[in-house]
């Protein structure tokens, strides 16, 4: 992989293993090809970590596939990580920080494989289905008050994109990054999406007098 | 990978954390201080307000963090 030309980090700020992974990944740098290396065996081996804890929740993702996933996953996040060397700020170590493109990019493509084939539902299930799969106790009558307001937010309140994101991810478990790549969007733009459907729940909820926060914190107990 | 059949808990995920949030990518941004505060016993969530909030309100970014404290947590 050709060098990509950097900004020096002042190596000052840096605890020294940090420091030493930062030069040795610049441009020119006589150690740059071995750091490489030995970056991409780091990102592999939080990659096959990765793999195999969602590798459990998941049927179909057998040893091959596994390994499969966790090498595009490791050349993914070296490619990530070296494009945006320039932007690590020492806030944690040089190691913590690359981890994080590897398990990102390992979960993402666990979830995007246990999704391959399976249908997205976009459209609210009815209320009376949900009220079925929950078995919803007769005589509560709070909680029914608060399922009632929020059936009615969601029918009246949220646009259409809003309904879709809120019932894929909130109803329906659909993993965020299936939901984007569905869709076309970003795990980032679909996340505010579904904050302002859930600015708008709350709104009605707080304006029907429903204190949801007191309510969920009482159940809790 | 189910949808939740609990009612609070359906509840909980409609609506959301109470508190104020940042969104996935400053929280990708921060994790991996968030997680090394974490680990040493550091007040995180001072440190890096609104994480706690997304990581309640986001699952998926909530699964990147246990992953993180869980590879951090097993090379120690």
């Amino acid at each position: 992989m050709p060098p990509t030309q950097q900004t020096p980090i002042d190596a000052h700020t840096l605890d020294a293993e940090s420091a030493t992974w930062i030069a040795r990944l610049q441009a020119g740098s006589p150690g740059y090809d071995t750091a490489v290396e030995e970056l991409h065996a780091l990102l592999l081996k939080a990659a096959s970590f990765e793999v195999r804890r969602r590798a459990a929740m998941f049927e179909g993702l057998r040893g091959g596939v596994q390994e499969d996933l966790a090498q595009q996953s490791a050349d993914d996040a070296l490619m990530a990580i070296l494009r945006k060397l320039k932007d690590f700020r020492g806030d944690s170590r040089f190691t913590t920080w690359a981890y994080k493109f590897a398990l990102l990019e390992a979960a993402a493509k666990v979830r995007r494989r246990a999704w391959q084939g399976r249908e997205v539902q976009l459209e609210p299930a009815s209320w009376s289905m949900i009220a079925d799969r929950m078995q919803l106790p007769q005589d509560d009558v709070e909680l029914r008050e608060v399922l009632g307001a929020l059936q009615r937010a969601i029918e009246v309140d949220l646009t259409a994109h809003q309904r879709e994101v809120l019932v894929a991810i909130a109803l329906n478990d659909v993993p965020i990054d299936v939901l984007a790549a569905r869709l076309g969007s970003t795990r980032g733009a679909l996340y505010k999406t579904l904050h302002d459907a859930r600015r708008k729940l709350r709104a009605r909820l707080a304006g029907s007098g429903l204190e949801i926060d007191r309510y969920l914190e009482a159940k809790a107990k | 990978m189910n949808a939740p059949t609990d009612p609070d808990r359906l509840i909980a995920r409609l609506v959301g954390p109470s508190g104020p949030e940042i969104g996935c990518e400053q929280c990708f941004d921060q994790l991996d201080r968030y997680v090394e505060l974490e680990l040493a016993g550091a007040e995180a969530d001072l440190e890096v307000p609104g994480m706690r909030a997304h990581l309640d309100g986001c699952p998926a970014c909530n699964e990147d963090h246990e992953s993180l404290s869980a590879l951090l947590g097993e090379k120690r």
